[in-house]
């Protein structure tokens, strides 16, 4: 870890508590994490280990049972809803692992969402979709309806869609977990490419160890805790 | 309306579910503008009655008559500006009574000034005052038979023949009256009633009932007590009522009307609420998903509730709008019953009733799924993908 630039990701002495009834559910337990600018963190564990968890909890769209999380140095954890809201559209960008395109919306107005809550003008908007595609290589898919694209491709747009606001930080749940080798490959050095040309930074949950060697970094999350090494 | 398209999106994800949303309320405002438009024929002289005027009928039944020499009676007590009177005629027309109007012989000046909502040339009132045979009948009516000035009208009578047990009256057509409002009845044939009175077979010296304006119309119930004192214990005693209330007693032989279309009206908007709000419930759940994703990208509490109360408003909104539209399209073909309703029309108010219900089915449909969205916790959405 580059333990001398300021750290963009900080997350403090982190618990996040599940209850079932009266069962409560530790899934974090006293995390600690830091993430400097320009990173590829890939986070690995087993199923249920709170890799996910944890990357709601640094995108903002889930908050901690105890701990904090700062992102750019501000507490993301003491936003209020509408704050955390306005938070998350203007900094992080989101990609999942089954896409979560709007099936009735093309691959350029999937891409515009984010956009919808800028002051851009619909102009300006159609050049950040257009930027955002021609990066991602899909250009020519604009018009197309998810339906009509392959795996491969729609996640293409889902991560045209999370960078199309340029956002400080690109957060990915199983990039690649539904696509074949091929194509996550391919989605995998679209990912490098965006951390390396364009400087974002990305943390990356992913069962696959393939994947996590295109990462800068590799952490381990085990019954709640990180680690540098691989659980046995 | 940047967020249009999503909206619009979201609104037909299932199309056939959302365009038979459509038909359903689309029907639903479609008979509400119906029966508002037979409400309002039903009650049209209700509502066009004036404040100011009384009626003074038989204190048994309307069809017996009153002596005309009560006119002067009346015209003496306190508070009346003006006192006239008419008679129910029930002439047969082409002697067919599917062509039915009311025709009535009246005091052509007195009527005139106590109808002041009539409205006639300076050249046809005076052709009236000064043909004994002369008569005038409705815009409405005139276009209903081709009539123009000029024309004789013979009639057919039911009740009142001439001397010589002749059953034909023929009359000269010397106006044609347009109402002042929207709602005057402009169906009514009205003929003198010196030449009525002078040629019927019996009943000489009788009237129908009489009209009387009255100078303030908060008084009206004070000079009706004292027009039925003045008669007390008479061979025909009289009952003054307003004439609202009279027209209201009128329609009510048929039944109460608005109690009945009301009574419709509530279950069909009842079963629309449960139509309408059963979709927007489905709509809403079935995008869960999407939702949580749209919340995941930003998009605010507020914001969603926003979207899916437009979503619901757009489909109320544009379901109601095209059910009032055919409303206005089928009343403006006019009377369905060839005459039972004459002045039959979607009153402007009841349109923005229609408008007001639709606004109210949206946000009432609307605001629970709304609700239900804005609570979504995103990750578990998410999850559910």
């Amino acid at each position: 870890m580059n333990t001398t630039a300021q750290p963009l990701v900080q997350v403090k002495d982190v618990e996040k508590i599940f209850r079932r009834g009266s069962e409560e559910i530790h899934i974090l337990r006293n995390l600690n994490l830091e993430v400097t600018p320009g990173e590829f963190l890939a986070l690995m564990g087993p199923s249920g280990s709170g890799k996910t968890t944890l990357l709601n909890l640094i995108g903002g769209l889930d908050r901690p049972t105890q701990g904090s999380v700062a992102v750019n140095s501000q507490r993301i954890d003491q936003l209020s809803d509408r704050q955390l809201a306005g938070w998350r559209a203007h900094h992080v960008g989101l990609v999942f692992q089954l896409y979560n395109l709007l099936p009735t919306l093309t691959a350029e107005k999937n891409v515009d969402l984010p956009l919808l809550l800028t002051h851009l003008s619909k102009s300006e908007r159609r050049q950040h979709v257009e930027a955002a595609l021609k990066v991602v290589g899909l250009s020519h898919r604009a018009r197309h309806y998810p339906r009509q694209l392959s795996g491969g491709e729609q996640q293409r747009v889902g991560i045209a869609r999370a960078i199309v606001t340029d956002p400080t930080l690109l957060l990915c749940d199983e990039p690649t977990g539904d696509l074949d080798r091929q194509s996550g490959d391919d989605i995998l050095a679209l990912l490098q490419a965006l951390n390396r040309e364009h400087g974002k930074t990305i943390i990356m949950v992913t069962h696959d160890p393939h994947a996590s060697h295109r990462a800068t970094r590799t952490l381990y999350l085990n019954k709640g805790q990180l680690s540098q090494d691989m659980p046995e | 309306m940047k967020f249009l398209p999503l909206i619009w999106n979201g609104l037909f994800r299932k199309k056939t579910r959302t365009i038979l949303t459509l038909l359903s309320i689309l029907v639903a405002f479609l008979l509400f503008g119906y029966l508002s438009a037979i409400e309002e024929a039903f009650n049209a002289g209700v509502s066009m009655a004036g404040a100011d005027r009384l009626i003074v009928r038989h204190r048994v039944t309307i069809v017996q008559t009153l002596p005309v020499s009560y006119q002067q009676r009346i015209a003496q007590i306190p508070g009346i500006e003006a006192v006239t009177h008419a008679t129910w005629f029930n002439g047969l027309y082409q002697d067919s009574a599917r062509n039915f109007f009311p025709q009535m012989p009246v005091v052509p000046e007195e009527f005139l000034k106590v109808y002041p909502e009539f409205i006639l040339t300076e050249a046809e009132k005076n052709a009236w005052l000064k043909t004994r045979t002369g008569a005038i009948a409705g815009r409405q009516l005139a276009k209903k038979y081709g009539w123009k000035v000029g024309d004789r009208i013979p009639l057919q009578a039911t009740i009142w023949r001439q001397e010589g047990d002749k059953r034909t009256w023929e009359y000269d057509l010397v106006g044609i009256y347009d109402g002042a409002k929207k709602g005057t009845d402009t169906t009514q044939f009205f003929f003198r009633y010196d030449y009525f009175d002078e040629a019927r077979a019996f009943g000489k010296g009788e009237v129908g009932w009489y009209i009387i304006k009255i100078k303030d119309p908060e008084q009206s119930t004070a000079i009706a007590r004292r027009i039925d004192d003045e008669f007390a214990n008479s061979p025909a005693e009289t009952k003054a009522e307003a004439e609202g209330a009279f027209v209201s007693g009128f329609a009510k032989q048929i039944g109460d009307i608005q109690a009945i279309m009301i009574s419709i009206m509530s279950a069909v908007f009842f079963t629309i609420l449960l139509v309408v709000g059963n979709t927007m419930s489905q709509a809403v759940h079935e995008r869960t998903e999407e939702l949580g994703v749209l919340k995941a990208l930003g998009f605010s509490n507020p914001q969603l509730l926003c979207l899916i109360l437009i979503e619901a408003l757009v489909l109320s909104g544009l379901g109601g709008g095209l059910g009032l539209l055919f409303a206005v399209l089928m009343t403006a073909m006019g009377d369905p019953t060839r005459g039972a309703l004459p002045m039959f029309y979607l009153p402007t108010g009841d349109l923005w009733i229609g408008a007001g219900l639709a606004v109210g089915l949206g946000i009432f449909t609307g605001l629970f799924p709304a609700w239900r969205a804005m609570r979504m916790n995103i990750a578990e959405a998410l999850r559910r993908m």
